[in-house]
Parts: C-alpha cells; sequence; structure tokens
C-alpha cells in the first residue's frame, strides 16, 4: 500500500511534532486525500454498502472546493432557496469543474424539489 | 385526616394513595392515539409493505406509485434499496424473515444481504414481530462492530473550560471512546471543543469529540481539527417535518458527504416521537416513521445512525411496547449495515426502575454504542437535558456490567488517577488557553475544577471570559495544530503527541468506515476491522480475560483479607487472656473447666476471632463496647459476667450453649464478634435460645444492654419480655453478607478443634 498522504500531498508520517515546532504544518496538512476516499469507498462497496462507496466518492469530490464553497452549496439545498433552475444551473456549474457526483445529487434535487414544491 | 372523612371525600384507600405517591406516577402515559401518531409498532394507517420494479426503477414503494413519492419516498426508492434482492426480500413472509433475523444459525451477512432490499414498511413488520428476548438475541448477532463501546455527554452549566477538560479526562479514564459536548451559549462552542481536545487526550488517547452545535459551525469546528466527529444531523420520517426542519435528504446528503471531504466521521439522528412533537405524524407509527430515516440513512451513505428515541424517547415510552420500539430501531439500523449509536440519551422516565428496564436490555445485548450520550456528568450539568444514565449512575452501571459479565464500555478508575487526569487536564487546558492569548485562569479556579463534583462547586466564574476566548479562537482561526503547539511549548509534550498521531491517523481515513471508533492504541475498530462474528453460543465478542478483571475489579469488591487490615485499624490492647476458663474462684487452673458456683454469673461467650482479627461489630461499635453494655446489663440487674473466648466453634449456638453450661446460673450469652447475640441455657439443644439478636448491624448499645439485664433475669429466674429485632427497610443482607462471609473467614482461621476455652481480661470493659 502506497504511504497515505494528506490534501496538500505531505506524507502522513511527516506529521511530527518536530515539523511542528518548525512551523511546517498546515491546515492542508490536515485534510484527507480524495485518494485515501477512493480507496475507501471500495473497502465500503466490499463490505455490502454501496451507498456509503458512492457518499465518499462524493465527498473526493468535494476536498477540491472551498470550506465556504461547500457550505454555501449545502445551504442552497436547502428547502425554498433556489429555483429549480438555479439548482440546474448549480449542477452544470458542478459538472463542468469535474464534480459529477455532486452533480447529479443537485440536479435530482432540482426534479425533485419542483415537484414536491421545495424549490424557491 | 380519619379512614373515614378519607372515604367520605371519595379518596382512595391508603394502599392506593401510597401508590399514587410513587416515583412512577410523575411519568405521563398516553392512551395509544394513531391519529396523533401516538403508537409504537403498529398503526392501522401504516401502509402495507410492497415494491414494483420496472426496467430497473422503482414505480411502486410500500403502496405509494412513484408519481405521488414525497422527498423521502424518492431518495429512498432511488438510492436505498438493493434491487437485486428486492424481490426476495419482500416475498420472504414476515415471519420468516424474523425467525431469520433471530436464528444464530442464519449469519448476519445474510440478514443485511436481504434487508438492503426491503422497504421501510416490510422491515417494520418484521420487527414489530419481536418479542424482547429475541431483540436481544438479534441485537448480539446483528451489532456491526464485534466490541462494543460507550459514548459521554461532557458539558456544564458554564461552558467552563477548566471543568470541561477535567471531565473530559475523567470520562475518556471511564472508558467512554466519544465524548460529545454542546453548550448553553451557541458563542461557546470553539471554546468547548478546545477544552474537550484537551481534557480528553489527558485521559486516554484515541477519543473522539464532537462538539453538536448548528451544522454550518459544527463543519468548521471540525474542518480544523478540533472535533473528530458528528451525529446531530437531524432526519425525520415525514415530509412536513423534516421541511419544518429545514432540510431535505439531499441537503443532508450533500452534508453527509461535506463532513467525509473533511475526513469526519458522521452519523445522522433520528428517533420516535420528533414527527409527534412537531404534530407531523401523519397517523403512522414510531415505527414506520422511523424505519423510513434508517432506510434514508443508508441511502444517503452515512456509516451510522443515532436512534432510540433521542429527544423523543419519553414519547415512545408514554404508549404501549414504547420501549420495544425503541429497541428496534436501534436493530434496525444495524440491519442495515450502519453503526447504532443507541439512544438511551434522554432520562425517559422519574422512576428508577423504568430508566434501568428502558436500557437494561440494549447493554446485555451490546451496541456499538450502548449510549449515544451517557451524562458522564451530573444530571444538572448535562447540557442535552439529563441523559437516561448520568454520573450519579456510573456506579451502578458499574455493578451491573460486573453482575451480568457484559462489557458496557467502562471500566473502573481509581480514585487518584481521576484526580491525578482531572489535575492533569485542567492544567494542560490552563496552559493553552494562556498561552494562545485566550484567557488566563487563577489557581483557586483551577483547584476548584479539579475537585468539582459539577459546577455549582466552581463559585462565581467569568463566563464572559469564555465567550470570548471561544470568539478568539473562532476569530483567530485556531487550529489542532497551534492546539498542538501550545501543549508542547507549555511542557506537554505527551498530550501534543497524542493529539497530533490521532490528526494523522485519521488522514488513513479508517475510521469514515461503519462503525468506527479507535481503541487506545489507535488502531481502528470497526464493521471492517472488527466485524461482528456471533452466531451462538461460544462466538461473538467476549471480554479477554485482561478486560474482564477490569469489569470484575469495581472499587467496592472486598476480600478477607482487606477486612483483616480494617479490623486492624479498631485492635486495642483490651481482651488478653487472663487463663484458661477456669481460673476462677475456687475452680482448676485447666482445660475444660468446670462451671462457675455463683448462681448469679452469667457467662458471655465470644467466638474464637474476638480479641485476635476482629474488633469491630457490623453496627459499628467496637467488640469491647459491646461487651461493656452487656456487663452494665447483667450488673443492672445485680448479676456479675465473665467473658470467656471459644475456640472450637464459630457456631453461635453452640458458643452460647456452652457459655451458659459454664456459668453457676446456667444462663449464659453468646457473641460473633460480627455482633450477633443470643442468650442461652445450659439445658437447651444447642439451636433453641431464649433471644436472639439476628440483625447485627441494626444492633444499638442500649439493645445490648437491654439483652444483657434479660440474661439477668433469666439467670435470677424471671420472664423477661423478650426485645424485638430492630427491622427496618434497608438492603442489610446487600450492604453486609459479603462482610459476614470474610469475617467469618477470619472466625474459622482461629478454630482449632478440641482446644480449650479460654477467660478474656474484664480490664477496660467496666
Amino acid at each position: 500500500m502506497t504511504e497515505v498522504r494528506a490534501l496538500s500531498g505531505k506524507p502522513v508520517g511527516e506529521l511530527t511534532l518536530e515539523a511542528v515546532r518548525r512551523g511546517e504544518i498546515g491546515l492542508e496538512d490536515l485534510r484527507i486525500d480524495p485518494q485515501t476516499l477512493e480507496r475507501q469507498a471500495g473497502i465500503a462497496e466490499q463490505h455490502e454498502n454501496p451507498q456509503l462507496a458512492e457518499n465518499l466518492r462524493r465527498a473526493a469530490e468535494l476536498t477540491r472546493l472551498g470550506d465556504e464553497e461547500v457550505l454555501a452549496i449545502y445551504d442552497t439545498l436547502r428547502p425554498g432557496r433556489a429555483t429549480p433552475a438555479e439548482l440546474t444551473a448549480l449542477a452544470d456549474s458542478l459538472g463542468g469543474r469535474g464534480l459529477p457526483r455532486c452533480a447529479a445529487l443537485v440536479a435530482e434535487a432540482a426534479e425533485v424539489y419542483a415537484r414536491r414544491g421545495l424549490s424557491a | 385526616m380519619t379512614a373515614e372523612t378519607n372515604a367520605a371525600a371519595g379518596r382512595p384507600v391508603g394502599r392506593v394513595r401510597f401508590m399514587d405517591a410513587q416515583r412512577v406516577n410523575l411519568d405521563g402515559f398516553a392512551v395509544e392515539d394513531a391519529d396523533l401518531g401516538l403508537v409504537a409498532m403498529r398503526s392501522p394507517y401504516d401502509p402495507g409493505p410492497s415494491l414494483v420494479i420496472r426496467d430497473g426503477r422503482v414505480t411502486e414503494m410500500d403502496g405509494v406509485p412513484e408519481d405521488r413519492f414525497d422527498s423521502i419516498d424518492a431518495y429512498i426508492a432511488r438510492h436505498g434499496l438493493d434491487l437485486s434482492v428486492a424481490q426476495e426480500a419482500m416475498s420472504l413472509p414476515d415471519v420468516e424473515f424474523a425467525r431469520r433475523l433471530v436464528s444464530p444459525d442464519v449469519p448476519r451477512s445474510e440478514i443485511v444481504r436481504l434487508s438492503a432490499g426491503a422497504t421501510p414498511a416490510k422491515l417494520a413488520r418484521v420487527l414489530a414481530l419481536l418479542r424482547p428476548a429475541e431483540l436481544c438475541q438479534a441485537m448480539t448477532k446483528m451489532r456491526a462492530r464485534r466490541t462494543p463501546s460507550n459514548q459521554a455527554h461532557v458539558t456544564n452549566r458554564l461552558d467552563d473550560p477548566l471543568l470541561l477538560a477535567a471531565d473530559s479526562a475523567t470520562a475518556a479514564a471511564f472508558g467512554f471512546r466519544e465524548i460529545e459536548t454542546t453548550v448553553p451559549v451557541l458563542a461557546d462552542a470553539p471554546s468547548n471543543a478546545v477544552a474537550c481536545l484537551v481534557g480528553a487526550a489527558a485521559g486516554a488517547q484515541g477519543v473522539l469529540i464532537q462538539c453538536s452545535v448548528e451544522e454550518a459551525l459544527e463543519l468548521e469546528l471540525g474542518m480544523r481539527g478540533l472535533t473528530s466527529y458528528a451525529e446531530t444531523v437531524s432526519l425525520y420520517g415525514t415530509e412536513q417535518v423534516f421541511t419544518d426542519g429545514d432540510d431535505t435528504p439531499w441537503s443532508k446528503a450533500f452534508l453527509t458527504s461535506a463532513y467525509a471531504s473533511r475526513g469526519m466521521k458522521m452519523r445522522v439522528s433520528s428517533g420516535a416521537g420528533a414527527e409527534v412533537l412537531m404534530a407531523g405524524a401523519e397517523r403512522k407509527s414510531m415505527l414506520y416513521l422511523e424505519s423510513r430515516c434508517v432506510a434514508l440513512a443508508r441511502a444517503m451513505g452515512t456509516q451510522g445512525v443515532q436512534n432510540g428515541g433521542i429527544d423523543g424517547a419519553s414519547v415512545a415510552a408514554a404508549v404501549p411496547s414504547g420501549l420495544r420500539e425503541l429497541m428496534s430501531e436501534n436493530l434496525m439500523a444495524m440491519m442495515r449495515n450502519l453503526e447504532s449509536c443507541s439512544g438511551n440519551d434522554a432520562l425517559m422516565s422519574e422512576s428508577d426502575m423504568r430508566r434501568t428496564s428502558r436500557t437494561l436490555p440494549i447493554v446485555l445485548a451490546g451496541s456499538d454504542f450502548m449510549f449515544s450520550g451517557f451524562g458522564s456528568i451530573q444530571r444538572y450539568d448535562n447540557m442535552f437535558g439529563p441523559s437516561n444514565f448520568n454520573a450519579e449512575d456510573i456506579d451502578d452501571f458499574l455493578a451491573m456490567q460486573r453482575d451480568w459479565g457484559v462489557d458496557g464500555g467502562l471500566r473502573t478508575v481509581t480514585a487518584d488517577r481521576i484526580a491525578r487526569l482531572r489535575r492533569e487536564a485542567a492544567q494542560m487546558c490552563r496552559a493553552v488557553y494562556q498561552h494562545l492569548g485566550l484567557a488566563d485562569f487563577t489557581d483557586d479556579h483551577l483547584e476548584r475544577a479539579v475537585d468539582a463534583a459539577g459546577s455549582k462547586d466552581l463559585g462565581e466564574t467569568d463566563t464572559l471570559a469564555v465567550v470570548s476566548a471561544a470568539q478568539a479562537i473562532r476569530d483567530g482561526g485556531i487550529t489542532v495544530v497551534d492546539v498542538v503547539a501550545a501543549l508542547d511549548e507549555t511542557g506537554y509534550e505527551a498530550a501534543a503527541e497524542r493529539i497530533l498521531a490521532m490528526t494523522a491517523q485519521r488522514l488513513a481515513g479508517d475510521y469514515l468506515q461503519t462503525s468506527a471508533i479507535f481503541d487506545e492504541q489507535l488502531r481502528v475498530l470497526s464493521l471492517v476491522t472488527d466485524p461482528n462474528d456471533y452466531a451462538g453460543p461460544g462466538t461473538g465478542f467476549e471480554p479477554g480475560p485482561e478486560r474482564q478483571a477490569e469489569i470484575d475489579a469495581i472499587r467496592q469488591a472486598r476480600g478477607v483479607e482487606d477486612l483483616r487490615a480494617e479490623q486492624a485499624t479498631s485492635a486495642v490492647p483490651l481482651l488478653a487472656v487472663a487463663g484458661p476458663s477456669g481460673n476462677g474462684a475456687g475452680r482448676k487452673a485447666a482445660p475444660g473447666a468446670a462451671p462457675g458456683q455463683d448462681p448469679r454469673e452469667v457467662v458471655i461467650g465470644v467466638s474464637p476471632a474476638v480479641g485476635r482479627d476482629v474488633w469491630r461489630c457490623l453496627s459499628g461499635l467496637t467488640v469491647p463496647e459491646v461487651l461493656a453494655e452487656l456487663l452494665a446489663g447483667l450488673e443492672e440487674e445485680g448479676c456479675t459476667g465473665r467473658v470467656v473466648r471459644f475456640n472450637d466453634t464459630v457456631d453461635l449456638g453452640r458458643i452460647g450453649l456452652a457459655a451458659a453450661r459454664l456459668a453457676g446460673s446456667g444462663i449464659g450469652i453468646g457473641l460473633q464478634g460480627k455482633g450477633t447475640a443470643l442468650i442461652h441455657r445450659r439445658d437447651l439443644a444447642p439451636l433453641a435460645n431464649l433471644e436472639l439478636y439476628s440483625v447485627a448491624p441494626a444492633v444499638t448499645p442500649e439493645l445490648y444492654r437491654l439483652l444483657g439485664a434479660n440474661a439477668a433475669r433469666h439467670a435470677k429466674g424471671g420472664t423477661p419480655d423478650p426485645v424485638r429485632n430492630p427491622y427496618n427497610d434497608e438492603a442489610i443482607e446487600a450492604r453486609y453478607h459479603t462482610t459476614v462471609i470474610a469475617l467469618m473467614a477470619l472466625e474459622r482461621a482461629w478454630v482449632k478443634p478440641g482446644a480449650p476455652p479460654e477467660e478474656l481480661s474484664l480490664e477496660g470493659l467496666r
């Protein structure tokens, strides 16, 4: 198995107190890496939980977005926040930026929200 | 009020008034009412199970056609079901499904496979068939993680950081593997997270930390590495209530992914009663609505569920079979291959018996987490509201684990260790706050936090300092790295290493799998690494010898040697051997001595260890004090007493009879070191006697004196009114039997068959 790395690319083995003392550790060095999430998705699949696998793969995509954007998308998905068109646009944008699973989730929300009166 | 006026006033009879006054009658009990959703497991309005699949797409589920799916149906239908086993699962008769669920011969994996194809209505119907013992059996098998565990609430009314740190260390030392905190004042949240993180690190390695606040802030704390899991992401069983909660299945699914994207373990929260309380149950049973929640949790891809009532536990408990429903919720999560964090986190009754009855089956069966928050702090400090078990109950819980020989996740901690860890945690927390410029705490404050049983012991504190510390953490972007560096620079390198090691370990992502916890060596225990393999007796989880010893060795346990040492502290230089029992005037100084001649002489016979290893009776009186009372009673009635130790028996009847036979009057008093006493007469059989004090712990000095006086009256040929044994309603046997057994062992050790009796000095007894 290859060594686990943080999102920053730093190998986990380099997360030492010495490195902290030298001021070399930042928040990016504590963030989980999408490859790790992908590996865990594979394990979840092997253990009869394809839904957990899908969640972890969506999460792998979301590692590419900043905290504020993640929270903003969450807010957009809450009831009555966005029109179907806005949701569809968000889905398209996510798809275009290489987050197809998140895009599919948002696109599906757009469709169901419109039918169930959950959109703005 | 007289009986007659009670009756005239229409008041119930005394027996009923007495029953009315019991604590259980403070609880509310509801008439079952499906229209309000006040029904546990079977509402006439629950849909029948159904599933229609066309071209790989669910077109009808539980009686609802696709075009009328609400958002919950739609999410489950699209993501939650394994359509490849759906037909098999749905056509399996409910009873057959239930039998397979219970049978140890059907492996967990087979139930997981079938459940994946079962609709919410189907699983609800199956679970409603299980009797309580069958629920236990099924839970033992279906729990995802082999090793059970437990979660603690750590909060206080003041959000006091030093107390939070000390209490987190305490909780970690007791064995809790997750700590959940929350705040009475929202703005304090970042401070609570830091205090619990630091404190837990003092107590044990690898404890997961959660700060339960609104989603955005909770996620932010997680992103900074200050917390490591989340569970208060609520799901509801009806669309209306879900929407009232300002979420949809899609927003929650996205949030689930958001947590995972920041490497945080996360479970959702649901449970009976929430929809009823919001008047949105749509006439469905609690179990059916929860079945929708659990199906949705699985569909969203969360790793686990906190359910079993939670805030609505007392709603379920108010209706018939409500406790079965709560336990069924947990089992349902397990069937869907999810972690179960099994409720028990809300005080569901004023009755100690009812709340124990609610929790015990889950502890016996074993769950991933027995409690989704055992209140490790006192009830009044629990900012989630009192849990079903709290700091008041930790010793009870430890005893229950030991009684049943089960692993409830907790262990005994010595008083010294608790003191040391609390001090270390509070000092570390103070150092971090000071180093990061968050707040300064006085020595007095620290000492109070170390010693406190709860926040009321802190006195006046500066709560504004907490708010500003929390603000500084948030605005200053303080992360776990800053906390680690602060610990390191203030001399707490070991704690810094611990937190850093766990932070690094989380990056491997193994703890994102179902039912994952870290053990104290930072190994992940989960569905993947520690799968439950229960298949009947002799299989599945069993505490190892070391863990079993930990469960068994509660701090109250006493052995014979403990008692010997305790008795020795009461030893005094009295009761020396005055000679063989026959050295009185005119008698031969020889073993097996002749009886005394004085018709007013009463002999007090004592047991073999008296004056040697046994010095204090169960009543708390010392043996010399008791003897002094007996002698005084004899003298009050004009008799004299001798004290003779019998060395060949521990039997009180034989001692009393032998004493009587030595006495000039023919009347003897027998006294065992534990305080049991009787009056005997030389012509009676050993097991007969004239008066007996059998309840040694409750005998008072006055009663011993009276026994002496009565013995004297017998000696003079009178017929005294026998004294009454002092009975009371306490669990005397529970309290003293262990000590009795040890005391008798001390007595037995001095028995020498055929050894002669010895007269003891009366010095100091008058």
